[in-house]
């Protein structure tokens, strides 16, 4: 294999990777701060997505032209919007079960990732189609020897790079970021410290929502397509991202993004076949995961109180 | 309750009459065909529920199908017969209701696996798809009788599920979950991509054979004629009572008690010596064996397979007859799958919106009646006993 196509797979490679990454920070955080899974934080990212595509639609029958403008647009309309989606979720349908079993909750978000699916498909202009994404980014592409390098690719990787370092300084060098580690530590003695438990649950869900947002325009930015069922995909592959990682840590669902969307690449690669049985291989790998570490490469200490 | 046992018992005929209104009402809401009077049947259905729940009419029903199970088993046999009998010439009837029924299979495995051990399966509708492409492929390329095929359709989704059971046995709640739910996404893509099975488009299934009787031919019995789904009809019925009674027995078994005791507390299970791996392995396979065999039927009914019927929204939608039915409780298994499976069926303008209908049903069936719609009663350990 020459350097370029190398080059060129290791740049694909890093790309999912920072999807994934995105879309497992969500969960991680979710589950520092409630000890739950939200199912349906994958589905957010598609509706997500598909606000950026109405939110463009719309600026251009308004007669907004610049890309630029629409890019920065739509994308603080979806983060806002489903900023907003995760609180009411948070507040309304996850909050209310905290003392029910745990089931209940996972089939709930599990339910309400089906709604919000089901939502597009039916509602959206045609939703069950696969509709194409705008391409806001410049198109150029620099070729280095074989290597060619797409700018836009180039400019989603640092933009969602960006991201990761804004969430790290938020985490730990902001007063919110320290509440936010205090309630995943321990919730009694935070309350006790004097942070407002809810409040941070909802900022949280909001941060975590907000991120899937981004991920799901950058999907679509990337594949210049989106359809209903890309959320479920992510969602799922996510998840097992920050299980990789081992839940509740920040650093270990970038980590496991990454790690993931490496197996995919090289399973693409070194398997003939695996082309046309990629996600059947990705789910595989999912599925190998949790039977070999079910816990997390970074496994979480704990021992069960009886 | 003072008195012996003989007259602490609760009378019988609230349940007969209750299924006998039940098979009328059934009856009533498969025959009429007018959108409007659907939608009027369907309204005067929940609010003479609620209206017998409120003046407590039902509790004299749940006590006489606690005290007299056996007997009300065969009344609901003969009520289902009559709904057979009723419709005999129409096909899309009988084969709506024949769908109730197999469907009612799978929810009983799946039953053992959420309800009595607590293993969660969310690709349900994968087990019932392997069935089903099992029968595709034994009746068109073998001669194996069909009633082995079904049996293999079971014994192959058990298989194909035990590849899971390891993930499933080294994680719990929603670890267990993904890994389900990855299998589900992983089947469906894996039939769309694989031509053998023939890809998107699926295949025909022959229809069932069994000792040269086939079963894809019109009856006739002394000048009436029947439509040939009135076989499967029948086969279908014997599943489901087969299947009824090894869940029942097995709940009240020590091994029923062996599986709620893991689900309720899987290390006090432990700490009293039950085997958690083993009796999560049993109710997962015999689950899956169970959710097979009624998708090896389903697939000679329907004569098709393909794999958009296997989605993970598929599988979501036997969870949801699940929870909406009252986790663990047989009876309100079957009363759901109806309530699922020909709501959408006969309301043609739900049809479209059915997942994302029943989706939102079971986040209002959790948060505000998380037991389900007819709950599972107390264990009784002995006849009669009031806990």
């Amino acid at each position: 294999m020459d350097v370029g196509l190398f080059a060129q797979y290791v740049m694909n490679g890093l790309m999912l990777g920072m999807m994934y990454a995105l879309v497992a920070v969500g969960f991680t955080l979710f589950f520092g701060v409630l000890d739950i899974i939200k199912f349906s934080h994958g589905d957010v990212l598609t509706v997500g997505a598909f606000v950026a595509l109405a939110t463009f639609a719309g600026l251009h029958a308004a007669g907004f032209n610049s890309q630029l403008l629409d890019l920065v647009i739509m994308l603080a309309v979806a983060t806002l919007a489903m900023a907003a989606l995760g609180m009411l979720i948070a507040r309304y349908l996850v909050m209310p079960l905290r003392s029910a079993p745990a089931l209940n909750t996972l089939l709930i978000t599990l339910m309400l990732g089906t709604v919000l699916r089901e939502a597009v498909r039916l509602f959206y202009p045609q939703g069950a189609n696969p509709k194409p994404f705008p391409a806001l980014l410049p198109q150029n592409s620099i070729d280095l020897g074989s290597l060619n390098l797409r700018l836009d690719n180039a400019l989603m990787l640092a933009a969602g790079a960006a991201v990761i370092v804004g969430l790290q300084y938020l985490l730990n060098r902001t007063k919110l970021g320290l509440a936010i580690r205090a309630v995943a530590q321990d919730e009694e003695t935070a309350r006790t410290m004097g942070v407002n438990f809810t409040a941070i649950v909802l900022v949280t869900f909001a941060i975590g929502s907000g991120l899937a947002a981004f991920a799901g325009v950058m999907n679509g930015l990337y594949y210049n397509e989106i359809n209903f069922g890309i959320g479920l995909y992510l969602g799922v592959i996510g998840f097992s991202a920050a299980i990789i990682g081992g839940l509740g840590s920040i650093y270990g669902a970038i980590l496991g993004g990454f790690l993931f969307a490496g197996l995919q690449t090289v399973g693409t690669v070194l398997l003939p076949f695996a082309s046309a049985y990629k996600d059947v291989f990705a789910f595989a790998v999912v599925i190998a995961i949790m039977a070999w570490r079910p816990t997390g490469l970074i496994q979480e200490k704990i021992s069960e109180r009886v | 309750m003072a008195g012996d046992a003989k007259t602490s018992r609760a009378a019988v005929w609230p349940g007969i009459i209750a299924l006998a209104i039940a098979a009328g009402y059934l009856i009533a809401l498969l025959a009429v065909e007018k959108q409007s009077l659907i939608i009027a049947l369907l309204a005067v259905g929940i609010i003479v529920v609620i209206a017998a729940a409120w003046f407590g009419l039902l509790d004299g029903v749940s006590h006489a199908f606690s005290d007299h199970e056996d007997a009300l088993g065969g009344f609901a046999i003969l009520a289902l017969l009559a709904v057979g009998a009723f419709f005999h010439e129409d096909h899309f009837v009988l084969l709506l209701v024949t769908t109730v029924l197999l469907y009612s299979v799978a929810t009983l495995g799946l039953n053992i696996q959420f309800g009595y051990a607590g293993v969660l399966n969310f690709a349900g509708a994968s087990f019932f798809g392997i069935g089903a492409y099992t029968s595709a492929v034994l009746n068109a390329h073998t001669a194996l009788p069909h009633l082995i095929v079904l049996l293999i359709g079971g014994l192959l989704a058990a298989l194909i599920g035990s590849l899971l059971l390891l993930p499933v046995l080294r994680t719990r709640g929603h670890y267990a979950a993904v890994v389900t739910i990855a299998f589900a996404l992983l089947f469906k893509t894996f039939l769309e991509v694989n031509d053998v099975l023939g890809g998107p488009q699926g295949m025909q299934v022959k229809g069932m054979t069994i000792l040269g009787w086939s079963f894809n031919d019109n009856i006739e019995i002394g000048g009436i004629s029947l439509s040939f789904y009135m076989n499967y009809f029948m086969i279908s019925l014997l599943l489901l009572i087969g299947a009824f009674v090894v869940v029942r027995r097995l709940e009240r078994s020590w091994i029923g008690l062996n599986l709620d005791a893991l689900r309720l507390d899987e290390t006090a299970a432990s700490c009293f010596g039950l085997d958690v791996v083993r009796w999560k392995i049993t109710a997962f396979l015999i689950g899956n064996f169970l959710i097979g065999v009624a998708g090896a039927m389903f697939g000679m009914v329907g004569s098709f397979v393909a794999p958009n019927n296997y989605t993970f929204a598929d599988s979501l939608i036997l969870v949801s007859i699940l929870l909406l039915g009252g986790i663990g409780n047989p009876w309100g298994l079957i009363v759901a799958t109806f309530i699922v499976v020909v709501v959408p069926e006969k309301l043609q303008t739900i049809q479209e919106y059915r997942f994302l209908l029943y989706a939102l049903l079971v986040i209002g069936v959790l948060l505000f009646r998380p037991e389900g719609l007819l709950p599972r009663p107390v264990r009784r350990y002995f006849p009669g006993w009031q806990p």
